[in-house]
């Protein structure tokens, strides 16, 4: 390890540092909330008992983590982002359950489902306006005729409520 | 006890062979051996997606076709691995090593013949080993009181995250993580409500589909999206000729079947070492007793043959503890539990006697099943290999339906849609931080029952946490996991990796992060 470089910006630059930092504030929300809770006594849990205790767990495995992290000198993979990060992909996909759920509950089954299709497949960077929508309208048609007509879920293949 | 037992699965005979029953087996080996062969799709992502479609099933039915799926996808996966050299799946990434090699030497088909008998003989071998194991283990698990339930909870737990692959600390971290998620909800004793944030849909806790299929679906397709290099078919020309192994290959690879069979059941024995470790001690165990040890990696047929077997057996072998005590040793027995308590059955010891027919019927699916796949898969072979030329670009779209369509049909509620993409985004985080998510799963469907049995265990011992090391037999279990905890410690400290066999993993072109990582430009081969 180069001594040169403070080791406190040395471990900004890796990856554990940020697992354990991720791990310590999600035990610590966890142990707050959870003391809200009433806890009861070890013979008599109440329903904070168990999660705070949780979250005290884990924040101390945090701590271990980001530890291990600062001691670790192996040449493991240590950025944070991919090689080639796909930000325009990750909003697709993200983007894609929320227009299911946009469309499906304004406009039934049929809009949501190529709504949802299209939209994921726009993350593809080979992806073509042609190709997405004829793979919206087969995977719409196919999907459609499973669920609804085959698997009778509950969802209006078509409608249209008004009040947005 | 034999006597009991044949008559025992006679009777899982007659359930699995119910119309039914038969066709449903058969629908779970298809679509498990199709997706086994997808690159991108593993067991996990479909066992998922078609969870919602059991609900209207017969619980039977469901866990027949659901199991289908998962060792369906095992014969699949190894096609992936021996003609492409892409080890679609984990178990799989050590057949690579010596499959494709024959595939360029034009005996690709000849490892695929084989390897569909070996994965026959070792499936049949964890399957015998699951009918007269069970019985005993539920004979000692009945005498278990919730102090008891309570460590060997905790063992599998300890077990199944700290022996996976990553670093031990963060899958513990990550078991910590999925209990806690168990625990969101309305408290079963007291009624009071936890970590809902005042939204009413979370009052049944957070739903199990959308979990599973945030963390091994959306989060997957968000690390693999243009990360898949097209896949070089040069190689996948196999007929039905071609398969048939001479006699000297035969002669060849009986040996190592039955040693990576036993191997493989070894590993199953141990809660936690799933069909991964096993394929890989296999094969670093063949490759030692070996007269030419060189020669692995060119080629052989014994590199094929005894991984895989050793995966199959260890694949039926983890239903073992997952049926006969509740408690599942990776994340896939943990969902196939979670479909089980969806349909109303409570897991645990007495699960083999309330309910002997999802019991024996399944052991006994687990026979046809897998004479059907071997019938599929000799015909089929070529299906296959055309359905690996499917672009990602169009599977991911339709699969990303298919998750928001199923996570819907599951309480027909659009509130799960959102919550499978948040928990998508946060399962995704959490891979780039090198953490692997399989253990939140096993955390979260054992949580409950573990806070449960904390609690009875503390009410009846009057408060006194020393009933864990005061009672033998879970004092045992204690000692396990304080030994298991101390040897990954000492492993630490003298710098070795915990993981069993590092020098293999290596060689194959860094870890294959979960369940479904499909083959990325890392692992692609240079030709």
């Amino acid at each position: 390890m180069r001594l040169s470089t403070s080791p406190l910006r040395e471990l900004m630059g890796k990856r554990d540092f940020y697992a354990g930092g991720l791990m310590i504030l999600l035990g610590l929300g966890i142990a707050l909330k959870g003391a809200t809770y009433r806890a009861g006594t070890l013979m008599h849990m109440g329903p904070g008992f168990l999660p705070t205790a949780l979250g005290i767990l884990l924040i101390f495995l945090g701590i271990a983590i980001a530890a291990a992290g600062f001691s670790s000198t192996d040449g493991e993979e240590q950025s944070l982002l991919p090689e080639h990060p796909q930000w325009w992909a990750w909003f697709c996909i993200l983007m894609s359950p929320v227009a299911f759920i946009f469309f499906g509950r304004y406009f039934g089954m049929i809009p949501g489902t190529f709504a949802c299709v299209f939209i994921a497949a726009l993350g593809d960077k080979t992806a073509t306006w042609k190709g997405t929508i004829i793979l919206a309208t087969v995977v719409t048609i196919f999907g459609v005729a499973l669920f609804s007509y085959f698997l009778q879920v509950p969802m209006p293949i078509l409608t249209w409520r008004g009040e947005l | 006890m034999i006597g009991t037992a044949l008559t025992d699965l006679w009777y899982g005979f007659g359930v699995a062979f119910e119309p039914h029953n038969l066709v449903f087996c058969f629908v779970g080996v298809l679509v498990g051996n199709m997706v086994g062969v997808l690159p991108g799709m593993g067991p996990l992502a479909t066992i998922s997606i078609l969870l919602p479609l059991t609900f209207g099933m017969k619980p039977v039915a469901a866990i027949l076709m659901l199991g289908g799926v998962m060792y369906g996808a095992q014969y699949g996966g190894a096609i992936c691995s021996i003609l492409l050299n892409l080890p679609c799946h984990p178990p799989h990434a050590v057949t690579c090593l010596d499959g494709f090699p024959m595939t360029k030497q034009g005996r690709g088909g000849v490892a695929l013949g084989l390897t569909v008998f070996a994965s026959f003989v070792g499936a049949s071998w964890g399957i015998t080993e699951m009918i007269f194991l069970s019985p005993l283990l539920v004979k000692a698990a009945l005498q278990f009181g919730p102090a008891e339930v309570c460590s060997l909870m905790l063992l599998g737990l300890l077990a199944g995250s700290t022996l996976a692959r990553g670093s031990p600390v963060k899958g513990v971290a990550m078991t910590v993580l999925g209990l806690f998620l168990g625990s969101v909800g309305t408290d079963l004793e007291t009624g009071s409500e936890r970590y809902t944030f005042g939204m009413t849909e979370l009052d049944d806790g957070i739903e199990l589909i959308a979990l599973a299929l945030g963390l091994f679906g959306i989060a997957e397709f968000m690390s693999s999206v243009n990360q898949v290099a097209p896949i070089n078919t040069k190689y996948t020309n196999v007929g039905l000729k071609d398969m048939r192994p001479t006699k000297a290959e035969i002669k060849q690879a009986f040996f190592p079947m039955w040693r990576g069979t036993i191997v493989g059941s070894l590993c199953s024995l141990i809660p936690g070492t799933g069909p991964t470790i096993a394929s890989f001690v296999a094969y670093a165990t063949e490759k030692k007793i070996s007269k030419h040890p060189e020669k692995f990696g060119t080629g052989l047929i014994e590199g094929v043959v005894c991984p895989e077997a050793s995966t199959h057996s260890s694949v039926q072998g983890d239903f073992i503890p997952t049926m006969s005590l509740g408690i599942p040793g990776d994340a896939v027995m943990a969902l196939l539990l979670g479909a089980l308590m969806i349909q109303g059955i409570v897991p645990g010891p007495q699960l083999i006697s309330q309910h002997p027919d999802i019991f024996w019927g399944l052991v006994a699916s687990f026979w046809i099943g897998n004479i059907m796949l071997v019938v599929l898969n000799v015909p089929l072979i070529g299906i296959w290999v055309k359905m690996l030329a499917i672009p990602y670009r169009f599977l991911y779209p339709s699969a990303l339906f298919f998750v928001c369509i199923g996570v819907y049909a599951a309480n027909n509620d659009f509130f799960q849609v959102g919550e499978v993409a948040v928990i998508g985004l946060f399962g995704y985080i959490l891979l780039r931080l090198g953490f692997h998510p399989a253990p939140i799963l096993l955390g979260f469907v054992l949580g409950p029952r573990f806070e449960e049995n904390f609690r009875r265990a503390m009410l009846i011992s009057r408060g006194d946490i020393l009933v864990f090391v005061e009672r033998p037999i879970s004092a045992v279990f204690i000692a396990l996991c304080a030994i298991l905890i101390g040897s990954q410690i000492y492993f630490r400290l003298r710098g070795a990796k915990a993981d069993l066999e590092p020098a293999d993993e290596n060689a194959i072109g860094g870890h294959v992060p979960t369940e479904l990582a499909p083959q990325r430009v890392s692992a692609t081969p240079a030709e």
